[in-house]
Protein backbone atom coordinates (compact mmCIF):
# COMPACT_ATOMS: atom_id res chain seq x y z
CA UNK A 1 0.00 0.00 0.00
CA UNK A 2 1.04 3.61 -1.02
CA UNK A 3 -0.05 6.80 -0.41
CA UNK A 4 0.18 10.77 -1.47
CA UNK A 5 1.39 13.14 0.99
CA UNK A 6 0.18 16.94 0.26
CA UNK A 7 2.45 18.88 3.13
CA UNK A 8 3.66 22.01 3.65
CA UNK A 9 7.29 21.84 5.07
CA UNK A 10 8.57 25.34 5.49
CA UNK A 11 6.49 27.04 3.72
CA UNK A 12 6.99 25.38 0.45
CA UNK A 13 4.48 22.60 -0.75
CA UNK A 14 5.44 19.39 -1.66
CA UNK A 15 3.33 16.58 -3.43
CA UNK A 16 4.56 13.17 -2.28
CA UNK A 17 3.25 10.00 -3.86
CA UNK A 18 4.12 6.42 -3.45
CA UNK A 19 4.46 7.34 0.28
CA UNK A 20 4.62 3.78 2.03
CA UNK A 21 2.27 4.40 5.26
CA UNK A 22 4.78 3.17 7.65
CA UNK A 23 7.04 5.73 6.53
CA UNK A 24 8.27 7.59 9.73
CA UNK A 25 8.31 11.36 9.11
CA UNK A 26 12.24 11.63 10.42
CA UNK A 27 12.63 9.76 6.63
CA UNK A 28 10.51 11.58 5.03
CA UNK A 29 12.03 14.52 5.52
CA UNK A 30 15.73 13.15 5.44
CA UNK A 31 15.64 10.56 2.79
CA UNK A 32 12.62 12.13 0.39
CA UNK A 33 13.25 15.42 0.39
CA UNK A 34 16.69 15.79 1.69
CA UNK A 35 16.07 17.53 4.68
CA UNK A 36 19.15 16.72 6.23
CA UNK A 37 18.99 19.46 9.16
CA UNK A 38 17.11 17.09 11.54
CA UNK A 39 18.35 14.63 13.55
CA UNK A 40 17.95 11.16 13.70
CA UNK A 41 18.91 9.74 17.80
CA UNK A 42 17.22 7.41 19.51
CA UNK A 43 14.29 6.72 17.11
CA UNK A 44 11.98 5.66 19.70
CA UNK A 45 10.88 8.94 21.53
CA UNK A 46 13.39 9.55 24.17
CA UNK A 47 16.17 11.64 22.92
CA UNK A 48 14.27 14.64 20.89
CA UNK A 49 16.78 15.23 18.13
CA UNK A 50 14.29 14.88 15.70
CA UNK A 51 12.16 17.28 16.83
CA UNK A 52 10.18 19.40 14.38
CA UNK A 53 7.11 21.73 14.38
CA UNK A 54 3.93 20.31 13.20
CA UNK A 55 1.41 23.19 12.70
CA UNK A 56 2.87 25.23 14.88
CA UNK A 57 3.64 22.89 18.16
CA UNK A 58 6.69 20.72 18.78
CA UNK A 59 6.17 17.23 18.21
CA UNK A 60 8.67 13.55 17.67
CA UNK A 61 8.97 13.29 14.08
CA UNK A 62 10.22 9.76 14.63
CA UNK A 63 7.07 9.31 16.29
CA UNK A 64 4.71 10.41 13.54
CA UNK A 65 4.45 8.79 10.32
CA UNK A 66 4.70 10.69 7.50
CA UNK A 67 1.02 10.08 5.93
CA UNK A 68 -0.65 11.96 9.07
CA UNK A 69 0.61 15.03 8.30
CA UNK A 70 -1.24 15.02 5.23
CA UNK A 71 -2.37 18.38 5.06
CA UNK A 72 -0.35 19.76 7.66
CA UNK A 73 1.95 22.42 8.25
CA UNK A 74 5.82 21.10 8.95
CA UNK A 75 8.67 23.51 10.51
CA UNK A 76 11.78 21.90 10.50
CA UNK A 77 15.52 23.62 11.48
CA UNK A 78 16.15 24.75 7.60
CA UNK A 79 13.04 26.87 7.81
CA UNK A 80 14.46 29.05 11.12
CA UNK A 81 17.01 30.61 9.43
CA UNK A 82 20.17 30.51 7.30
CA UNK A 83 24.12 30.77 8.32
CA UNK A 84 23.83 34.18 7.10
CA UNK A 85 20.77 35.03 8.56
CA UNK A 86 20.00 33.27 11.98
CA UNK A 87 16.54 33.77 13.44
CA UNK A 88 16.45 35.09 16.85
CA UNK A 89 16.67 31.68 18.84
CA UNK A 90 19.87 30.57 16.66
CA UNK A 91 21.65 33.89 17.25
CA UNK A 92 21.35 33.45 21.00
CA UNK A 93 22.82 29.50 21.15
CA UNK A 94 25.72 31.14 18.96
CA UNK A 95 25.70 34.18 21.55
CA UNK A 96 25.86 31.66 24.43
CA UNK A 97 28.01 29.08 23.14
CA UNK A 98 24.63 26.56 23.31
CA UNK A 99 25.88 24.08 21.50
CA UNK A 100 29.50 22.15 21.16
CA UNK A 101 29.25 18.70 18.81
CA UNK A 102 25.47 20.08 17.65
CA UNK A 103 23.92 17.16 16.90
CA UNK A 104 21.01 17.50 19.44
CA UNK A 105 20.58 20.86 18.40
CA UNK A 106 18.15 21.24 15.78
CA UNK A 107 15.68 19.49 18.02
CA UNK A 108 16.83 21.55 21.06
CA UNK A 109 16.13 24.60 18.61
CA UNK A 110 12.76 23.56 17.72
CA UNK A 111 11.53 22.64 21.02
CA UNK A 112 12.96 26.01 22.31
CA UNK A 113 10.89 27.79 19.42
CA UNK A 114 7.55 25.97 20.83
CA UNK A 115 8.34 27.40 23.90
CA UNK A 116 9.10 30.76 22.80
CA UNK A 117 6.18 30.93 20.74
CA UNK A 118 3.45 29.05 23.05
CA UNK A 119 4.66 29.14 26.53
CA UNK A 120 5.58 31.93 28.92
CA UNK A 121 9.29 30.57 30.21
CA UNK A 122 9.07 33.10 33.18
CA UNK A 123 11.43 30.75 35.23
CA UNK A 124 14.36 28.36 34.51
CA UNK A 125 12.81 26.12 35.99
CA UNK A 126 10.41 26.42 33.13
CA UNK A 127 12.80 26.41 30.37
CA UNK A 128 14.42 22.99 31.85
CA UNK A 129 11.06 21.42 32.32
CA UNK A 130 10.41 22.46 28.89
CA UNK A 131 13.67 21.33 27.42
CA UNK A 132 13.65 17.74 29.76
CA UNK A 133 12.41 15.81 26.44
CA UNK A 134 15.77 16.62 24.65
CA UNK A 135 18.78 15.26 25.50
CA UNK A 136 22.58 16.57 25.27
CA UNK A 137 25.54 14.81 25.66
CA UNK A 138 27.83 17.55 25.69
CA UNK A 139 26.96 21.09 27.27
CA UNK A 140 25.59 19.86 30.62
CA UNK A 141 22.48 22.22 29.17
CA UNK A 142 23.47 25.38 31.02
CA UNK A 143 24.33 27.54 28.03
CA UNK A 144 21.32 26.15 26.67
CA UNK A 145 19.20 27.46 28.86
CA UNK A 146 20.95 30.78 28.96
CA UNK A 147 20.28 30.93 25.31
CA UNK A 148 16.38 30.86 25.90
CA UNK A 149 16.41 32.74 28.84
CA UNK A 150 17.83 35.41 26.74
CA UNK A 151 15.57 34.77 23.53
CA UNK A 152 12.76 35.08 25.88
CA UNK A 153 13.96 38.24 27.50
CA UNK A 154 14.93 39.87 23.96
CA UNK A 155 11.42 38.46 22.88
CA UNK A 156 9.59 40.13 26.00
CA UNK A 157 11.29 43.37 25.31
CA UNK A 158 10.26 43.96 21.77
CA UNK A 159 6.92 42.92 22.75
CA UNK A 160 6.69 46.06 25.30
CA UNK B 1 14.80 0.31 13.74
CA UNK B 2 11.49 0.96 11.06
CA UNK B 3 8.64 -0.76 11.46
CA UNK B 4 7.09 -3.77 9.38
CA UNK B 5 4.94 -2.98 6.75
CA UNK B 6 1.27 -2.57 6.98
CA UNK B 7 -1.77 -1.16 5.79
CA UNK B 8 -3.07 2.52 6.71
CA UNK B 9 -6.88 3.66 7.31
CA UNK B 10 -7.77 7.22 8.59
CA UNK B 11 -11.57 6.94 9.42
CA UNK B 12 -13.50 10.38 10.00
CA UNK B 13 -16.60 8.80 12.34
CA UNK B 14 -16.02 6.55 15.48
CA UNK B 15 -18.53 4.10 14.02
CA UNK B 16 -16.40 3.71 10.68
CA UNK B 17 -13.29 2.84 13.06
CA UNK B 18 -15.15 0.43 15.05
CA UNK B 19 -16.10 -1.00 11.59
CA UNK B 20 -12.65 -0.95 10.23
CA UNK B 21 -10.81 -2.39 13.23
CA UNK B 22 -13.35 -5.51 13.16
CA UNK B 23 -12.36 -6.19 9.78
CA UNK B 24 -8.91 -6.60 10.88
CA UNK B 25 -9.68 -9.92 12.63
CA UNK B 26 -7.65 -9.09 15.48
CA UNK B 27 -4.52 -7.83 13.68
CA UNK B 28 -5.11 -3.96 13.54
CA UNK B 29 -3.99 -1.80 16.07
CA UNK B 30 -5.44 1.57 16.97
CA UNK B 31 -3.50 5.18 16.06
CA UNK B 32 -4.20 7.70 18.74
CA UNK B 33 -1.15 9.95 19.52
CA UNK B 34 1.24 7.33 18.72
CA UNK B 35 3.96 8.37 21.43
CA UNK B 36 3.86 4.50 23.28
CA UNK B 37 2.81 2.52 19.45
CA UNK B 38 5.09 3.92 17.08
CA UNK B 39 8.08 3.13 19.35
CA UNK B 40 6.84 -0.55 19.77
CA UNK B 41 6.36 -0.56 16.22
CA UNK B 42 9.80 0.98 15.41
CA UNK B 43 10.99 -2.22 17.59
CA UNK B 44 8.91 -4.46 15.53
CA UNK B 45 7.40 -5.20 18.84
CA UNK B 46 4.06 -4.83 17.44
CA UNK B 47 3.38 -6.04 13.72
CA UNK B 48 -0.13 -5.09 13.05
CA UNK B 49 -1.57 -5.64 9.59
CA UNK B 50 -3.42 -2.05 9.63
CA UNK B 51 -3.28 0.67 11.62
CA UNK B 52 -6.53 2.52 11.93
CA UNK B 53 -5.72 6.33 12.33
CA UNK B 54 -8.32 8.12 14.45
CA UNK B 55 -6.92 11.46 14.31
CA UNK B 56 -9.34 12.57 11.83
CA UNK B 57 -12.33 11.66 14.23
CA UNK B 58 -13.48 14.96 15.41
CA UNK B 59 -16.37 13.72 17.60
CA UNK B 60 -13.74 12.35 19.87
CA UNK B 61 -11.83 15.70 20.94
CA UNK B 62 -13.55 17.70 23.69
CA UNK B 63 -13.48 18.58 26.98
CA UNK B 64 -17.05 19.97 28.88
CA UNK B 65 -19.08 20.02 32.08
CA UNK B 66 -21.71 17.02 32.09
CA UNK B 67 -23.94 17.37 35.59
CA UNK B 68 -21.33 17.09 38.60
CA UNK B 69 -18.89 15.47 36.38
CA UNK B 70 -16.13 16.65 33.76
CA UNK B 71 -16.28 14.44 30.14
CA UNK B 72 -13.20 14.30 28.14
CA UNK B 73 -13.34 12.56 24.50
CA UNK B 74 -10.73 9.83 24.08
CA UNK B 75 -8.56 11.93 21.74
CA UNK B 76 -8.32 14.71 23.41
CA UNK B 77 -4.40 15.48 23.60
CA UNK B 78 -2.25 15.83 26.94
CA UNK B 79 -1.36 19.58 26.17
CA UNK B 80 -5.10 20.66 25.98
CA UNK B 81 -5.86 18.88 29.42
CA UNK B 82 -2.94 20.54 30.89
CA UNK B 83 -4.08 24.08 29.86
CA UNK B 84 -7.89 23.67 30.34
CA UNK B 85 -9.39 26.15 32.67
CA UNK B 86 -12.18 24.05 33.37
CA UNK B 87 -9.35 21.22 34.32
CA UNK B 88 -7.32 23.61 36.47
CA UNK B 89 -10.61 24.78 38.51
CA UNK B 90 -12.82 21.12 38.30
CA UNK B 91 -9.80 18.32 38.68
CA UNK B 92 -7.19 20.38 40.14
CA UNK B 93 -5.05 17.19 40.85
CA UNK B 94 -5.61 15.71 37.38
CA UNK B 95 -3.92 19.36 36.27
CA UNK B 96 -1.08 19.29 38.56
CA UNK B 97 -0.56 16.05 37.23
CA UNK B 98 -0.33 16.79 33.26
CA UNK B 99 2.85 18.64 34.05
CA UNK B 100 4.66 14.94 35.10
CA UNK B 101 3.04 13.15 31.84
CA UNK B 102 6.32 13.07 29.56
CA UNK B 103 7.80 15.81 27.70
CA UNK B 104 6.53 18.92 25.56
CA UNK B 105 6.28 17.28 22.30
CA UNK B 106 5.05 13.83 23.55
CA UNK B 107 2.23 15.71 25.02
CA UNK B 108 1.34 17.90 22.32
CA UNK B 109 0.60 13.91 20.47
CA UNK B 110 -0.42 11.68 23.29
CA UNK B 111 -4.20 11.58 23.83
CA UNK B 112 -6.43 10.64 27.38
CA UNK B 113 -8.09 7.53 25.58
CA UNK B 114 -4.36 6.01 24.47
CA UNK B 115 -2.72 6.13 27.21
CA UNK B 116 -5.60 4.67 29.72
CA UNK B 117 -5.39 1.75 26.46
CA UNK B 118 -1.69 1.15 27.10
CA UNK B 119 -2.63 1.04 30.98
CA UNK B 120 0.92 1.89 31.96
CA UNK B 121 1.19 1.07 35.62
CA UNK B 122 3.60 3.96 36.22
CA UNK B 123 1.52 6.48 33.88
CA UNK B 124 -0.42 9.73 35.32
CA UNK B 125 -3.94 9.54 33.42
CA UNK B 126 -4.47 5.74 34.15
CA UNK B 127 -3.66 6.44 38.21
CA UNK B 128 -5.90 10.07 37.68
CA UNK B 129 -8.30 7.08 36.35
CA UNK B 130 -8.06 5.57 39.28
CA UNK B 131 -7.76 8.39 41.88
CA UNK B 132 -11.54 10.21 40.40
CA UNK B 133 -13.05 6.77 39.99
CA UNK B 134 -13.31 7.80 35.94
CA UNK B 135 -16.10 5.84 33.89
CA UNK B 136 -14.70 4.64 30.31
CA UNK B 137 -17.51 5.00 27.68
CA UNK B 138 -16.05 2.46 25.14
CA UNK B 139 -17.84 1.81 21.94
CA UNK B 140 -17.79 -1.54 20.04
CA UNK B 141 -19.59 -3.76 17.09
CA UNK B 142 -22.81 -4.19 20.01
CA UNK B 143 -22.83 -0.48 20.55
CA UNK B 144 -21.49 1.90 24.14
CA UNK B 145 -21.32 0.65 27.00
CA UNK B 146 -19.58 1.96 30.28
CA UNK B 147 -16.72 0.44 32.29
CA UNK B 148 -15.49 2.10 35.66
CA UNK B 149 -11.71 2.19 35.63
CA UNK B 150 -11.11 0.21 38.55
CA UNK B 151 -12.20 -2.55 36.30
CA UNK B 152 -10.61 -1.47 33.21
CA UNK B 153 -6.94 -1.80 34.31
CA UNK B 154 -6.14 -5.33 34.67
CA UNK B 155 -2.35 -5.63 34.92
CA UNK B 156 0.37 -3.70 33.89
CA UNK B 157 0.00 -2.46 29.73
CA UNK B 158 -2.98 -4.32 30.04
CA UNK B 159 -6.82 -3.55 29.97
CA UNK B 160 -9.98 -5.43 29.38
CA UNK B 161 -11.32 -3.59 26.25
CA UNK B 162 -12.19 -6.85 24.09
CA UNK B 163 -10.01 -6.60 20.28
CA UNK B 164 -12.34 -4.50 18.10
CA UNK B 165 -13.83 -1.89 21.07
CA UNK B 166 -12.54 1.87 21.10
CA UNK B 167 -12.76 4.05 23.65
CA UNK B 168 -14.89 7.21 23.17
CA UNK B 169 -14.83 8.83 26.27
CA UNK B 170 -14.12 8.90 29.98
CA UNK B 171 -16.40 10.95 32.68
CA UNK B 172 -14.81 11.95 35.75
CA UNK B 173 -16.59 13.03 38.78
CA UNK B 174 -15.87 16.27 40.84
CA UNK B 175 -14.63 16.17 43.72
CA UNK B 176 -15.89 18.56 46.20
CA UNK B 177 -12.50 18.57 48.71
CA UNK B 178 -10.74 21.31 49.96
CA UNK B 179 -7.24 20.16 50.27
CA UNK B 180 -5.29 18.41 47.61
CA UNK B 181 -1.88 17.09 46.35
CA UNK B 182 -0.04 15.58 43.74
CA UNK B 183 3.71 14.11 44.49
CA UNK B 184 5.98 12.51 41.93
CA UNK B 185 9.41 11.20 41.32
CA UNK B 186 11.23 10.09 38.23
CA UNK B 187 14.37 9.53 37.54
CA UNK B 188 14.01 12.47 34.74
CA UNK B 189 11.45 14.99 34.93
CA UNK B 190 8.75 13.67 32.83
CA UNK B 191 9.95 10.05 32.52
CA UNK B 192 7.73 7.35 34.00
CA UNK B 193 7.12 7.56 37.89
CA UNK B 194 9.52 5.08 40.33
CA UNK B 195 6.42 6.31 42.63
CA UNK B 196 3.56 8.71 42.73
CA UNK B 197 0.73 9.86 45.10
CA UNK B 198 -2.32 12.18 45.05
CA UNK B 199 -4.35 12.91 47.63
CA UNK B 200 -7.63 14.82 48.87
CA UNK B 201 -9.56 15.62 51.56
CA UNK B 202 -12.76 17.04 52.47
CA UNK B 203 -12.21 18.87 56.40
CA UNK B 204 -15.27 18.18 58.69
CA UNK B 205 -15.83 19.57 62.27
CA UNK B 206 -13.32 17.15 63.82
CA UNK B 207 -11.05 15.28 61.56
CA UNK B 208 -12.08 14.89 57.69
CA UNK B 209 -15.48 13.79 56.01
CA UNK B 210 -13.97 12.97 53.23
CA UNK B 211 -10.56 11.49 51.76
CA UNK B 212 -9.39 9.50 47.99
CA UNK B 213 -5.76 8.28 47.86
CA UNK B 214 -4.15 6.98 44.57
CA UNK B 215 -0.90 5.70 44.49
CA UNK B 216 1.46 4.35 41.29
CA UNK B 217 4.87 3.01 40.57
CA UNK B 218 4.15 0.74 43.00
CA UNK B 219 2.21 -2.41 41.80
CA UNK B 220 0.80 -3.85 38.20
CA UNK B 221 -1.69 -1.29 37.59
CA UNK B 222 -2.47 2.06 39.67
CA UNK B 223 -4.20 1.63 42.56
CA UNK B 224 -6.55 3.66 44.97
CA UNK B 225 -5.84 2.92 48.65
CA UNK B 226 -10.06 2.66 50.40
CA UNK B 227 -8.78 1.10 53.42
CA UNK B 228 -6.45 4.24 53.95
CA UNK B 229 -8.92 6.96 53.37
CA UNK B 230 -11.59 5.16 55.64
CA UNK B 231 -8.62 5.07 58.69
CA UNK B 232 -7.83 8.92 57.36
CA UNK B 233 -11.83 9.59 58.27
CA UNK B 234 -11.61 7.93 61.60
CA UNK B 235 -8.80 9.82 63.01
CA UNK B 236 -8.16 13.36 64.75
CA UNK B 237 -6.38 15.70 62.68
CA UNK B 238 -2.77 17.09 64.17
CA UNK B 239 1.15 17.17 63.77
CA UNK B 240 1.53 13.67 63.74
CA UNK B 241 -1.31 12.62 61.08
CA UNK B 242 1.46 13.02 57.76
CA UNK B 243 3.95 10.39 59.17
CA UNK B 244 0.52 7.86 60.24
CA UNK B 245 -0.86 8.01 56.72
CA UNK B 246 2.99 7.62 55.36
CA UNK B 247 3.04 4.40 57.10
CA UNK B 248 -0.33 3.44 56.51
CA UNK B 249 0.36 4.06 52.61
CA UNK B 250 3.61 1.98 52.43
CA UNK B 251 2.05 -0.81 54.14
CA UNK B 252 -0.81 -1.04 51.65
CA UNK B 253 1.98 -1.90 48.85
CA UNK B 254 4.59 -4.90 48.10
CA UNK B 255 6.30 -3.20 45.09
CA UNK B 256 8.31 -5.38 42.85
CA UNK B 257 12.62 -4.42 41.91
CA UNK B 258 13.30 -3.83 38.49
CA UNK B 259 16.38 -1.92 36.19
CA UNK B 260 14.91 1.12 37.45
CA UNK B 261 14.62 1.03 41.55
CA UNK B 262 14.57 -1.97 44.43
CA UNK B 263 11.43 -2.57 46.03
CA UNK B 264 12.83 -1.23 48.71
CA UNK B 265 13.46 2.43 47.14
CA UNK B 266 10.36 2.07 46.00
CA UNK B 267 8.75 1.78 49.07
CA UNK B 268 10.75 4.41 51.22
CA UNK B 269 9.89 6.83 48.41
CA UNK B 270 6.38 6.58 48.01
CA UNK B 271 6.45 6.91 52.26
CA UNK B 272 8.18 10.63 51.52
CA UNK B 273 5.81 11.06 48.86
CA UNK B 274 3.09 10.57 51.07
CA UNK B 275 4.22 12.62 53.91
CA UNK B 276 4.93 15.59 51.35
CA UNK B 277 1.52 14.97 50.24
CA UNK B 278 -0.19 14.48 53.56
CA UNK B 279 1.45 17.66 54.33
CA UNK B 280 0.51 20.12 51.75
CA UNK B 281 -3.23 18.57 51.43
CA UNK B 282 -3.62 19.95 54.89
CA UNK B 283 -1.77 22.94 53.75
CA UNK B 284 -4.21 24.01 50.91
CA UNK B 285 -6.49 26.99 52.44
CA UNK B 286 -9.75 25.33 52.36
Amino acid sequence: MTMNVSVAINGIRHDVSGVEPRLLLSDFLRDTLGLTGTHVGCEHGVCGACTVLMDGHSVRSCLTLAVQVNGSEITTVEGLGTPEALNALQTQFREHHGLQCGFCTPGMLMTGEDLLRNHPLATDEEIREGLSGNLCRCTGYQNIVAAIRSAAAIRREKAR
Amino acid sequence: MKPARFDYIAPKTLAAAVDALAASNGEGKLLAGGQSLLPLLNFRMARPSVLVDLNGIKELSFIERRGDSVVIGALTRHCQIELSPLIASELPVMSAAMRHVAHLAIRNRGTIGGSLSHADPAAELPMMAMFYGARLTVQGPAGRRTIAAKDFFVDALTNCLEPEDIVAEIEFPVLRHDGWAFEEVARRFGDFALASIAVSIKRGRSGLDEARVAVMGVADTPLRLENVEKQLCEIEIDGGTPDRFSEWVTSSVTPNSDLHASAEYRKHLLGELAKRAMQAALATKG
